[in-house]
């Protein structure tokens, strides 16, 4: 399945890309993860949250949507 | 023609509306740069009362965003500032200001006295704190946060919807994520964000529109997109806090501000003779220091030139902005290196100083 993966905040600093589209064909958003981190090594270290198709996720569910988000927090004021 | 007549030929708010307006308790948590746009329209707008918290003065490098401040608030303390400037913009309200950190001491009762919190904190330790403390005294939370060119809005623990926990259930670890006085920050985007906030809880206290609860707005600035996610309530979140809210008060913060003690003024140093002056900032980092003897250490490999330093002599350490420098300093004590002192300024500062002071002789 083809899946689109957007990258907000400091992720972009570590893929130098907001988006992107890969193939995958894992069962799991953790899945995809792991596959995210052998790419780009230092996202592990990084605090985010998923969202699958616009919605907040965890990273047990499974993977149903073309369209994942990775969503760091932010402490700026 | 009265003050708030715009609002009130709005057949959405209309006298009824605006007297709603006029009655409600807000309190915004910080006056930079969320908090400027935020108290400026809810001063306004006209909400009867607004409490304004935070202990940090006004800087020079805050008047790219904050608003509410000019060159005449220099120095003066944010919420004392922001008050007298409201007071002009408004005289028909009630401003309060609380030139104090937000603690968990005071935190509960200070928002026991208001119906809506607005979250304009700039770090992590405090934004949680804001968070448990409105599940506690179940007050709703606008949400709103920046980093660079991007931000986030969301209200929290509204109408029994989600909170921030149910989001981000636990802080990041420290130093995980910079804010804007180490990273710096698009100055309109604070102004966007915080107007986003002011918009929610203006349609709370009105009960209009949809509230953005149980869902997190997401805005980047460059690419003038916005995504909306939607954030599910996590119960078990709300249950562990409220569990504990007998405990709260006993929590303290650990945030690198508390380390006021070790902070010195270029004003009070210049003047004394034995003093190392310690560059943290990497070694291409501009404007150098150069009328005065300063060793370049940064703040990166600090631990492995501990041999540069020397322990018997006062040491003044400077970055940009006087946050790395204050990193610097915490690691120096905690290796128990003594006689540190991190400088409030940054690089530019010492120089413009040191021109002051060479024009006045």
């Amino acid at each position: 399945m083809q899946i689109t993966i957007k990258y907000f905040g400091q992720l972009t600093e570590i893929t130098h890309i907001e988006e992107e589209s890969i193939a995958f064909s894992g069962t799991y958003i953790k899945e995809l993860l792991e596959t995210l981190y052998r790419k780009y090594n230092t996202l592990k270290t990084k605090d985010f949250q998923v969202a699958q198709n616009q919605e907040l996720v965890s990273f047990e569910t499974k993977l149903t949507g073309a369209d994942i988000a990775l969503l760091p927090p932010f402490a700026g004021g | 023609m009265s003050r708030y007549n715009r609002h009130i030929i709005l057949s959405e708010i209309g006298q009824a509306g605006q007297d709603k307006i006029s009655n409600a308790k807000v309190l915004v948590i910080g006056a930079g740069g969320l908090g400027c746009p935020i108290l400026q329209y809810l001063t306004a707008s006209g909400i009867g009362t607004i409490g304004v918290i935070d202990f940090d003065d006004v800087e020079l490098s805050n008047l790219q965003r904050q608003i509410l401040f000019g060159t005449a608030s220099l120095v003066k303390n944010k919420a004392i500032a922001a008050k007298a400037r409201l007071e002009d913009l408004n005289d028909d309200i009630s401003i309060i200001a609380y030139p104090m950190q937000l603690t968990y001491q005071n935190a509960l009762e200070l928002f026991n006295q208001y119906d809506i919190i607005v979250d304009g904190s700039d770090n992590f330790e405090t934004r949680y704190l804001v968070n448990d403390a409105c599940i506690i005294t179940n007050k709703p939370l606008v949400f709103g946060a920046i980093y660079k060119f991007e931000g986030q809005v969301s209200v929290f623990n509204f109408q029994n919807g989600p909170s921030y926990r149910c989001l981000f259930p636990t802080p990041p670890k420290k130093d995980a994520v910079p804010n804007c006085s180490e990273i710096g920050v698009l100055g309109v985007l604070p102004g966007i964000i915080g107007s986003m906030q002011a918009n929610e809880v203006l349609k709370i206290v009105l009960g209009i529109g949809n509230v953005l609860s149980g869902k997190l707005l997401c805005y980047n600035a460059l690419t003038s997109q916005t995504s909306t996610l939607k954030v599910n309530k996590n119960e078990a979140v709300f249950q562990s806090i409220l569990k504990e809210k007998n405990h709260f008060q006993k929590n303290h913060l650990n945030i690198d501000c508390n380390a006021d003690t070790l902070e010195v003024s270029i004003e009070d140093i210049l003047s004394e003779e034995l003093i190392i002056f310690i560059d943290v900032r990497e070694s291409q980092e501009l404007p150098k220091v150069k009328s005065i003897d300063v060793i370049n250490i940064p703040l990166s490999q600090l631990e492995q030139n501990l041999n540069k330093i020397d322990s018997d002599t006062k040491k003044i350490l400077f970055c940009q902005t006087g946050v790395r420098s204050k990193q610097a300093v915490e690691l120096l004590t905690k290796l128990n290196i003594k006689d540190c002192f991190s400088l409030k300024q940054g690089a530019t500062e010492i120089n413009n100083y040191i021109k002051v002071l060479s024009n006045e002789r």
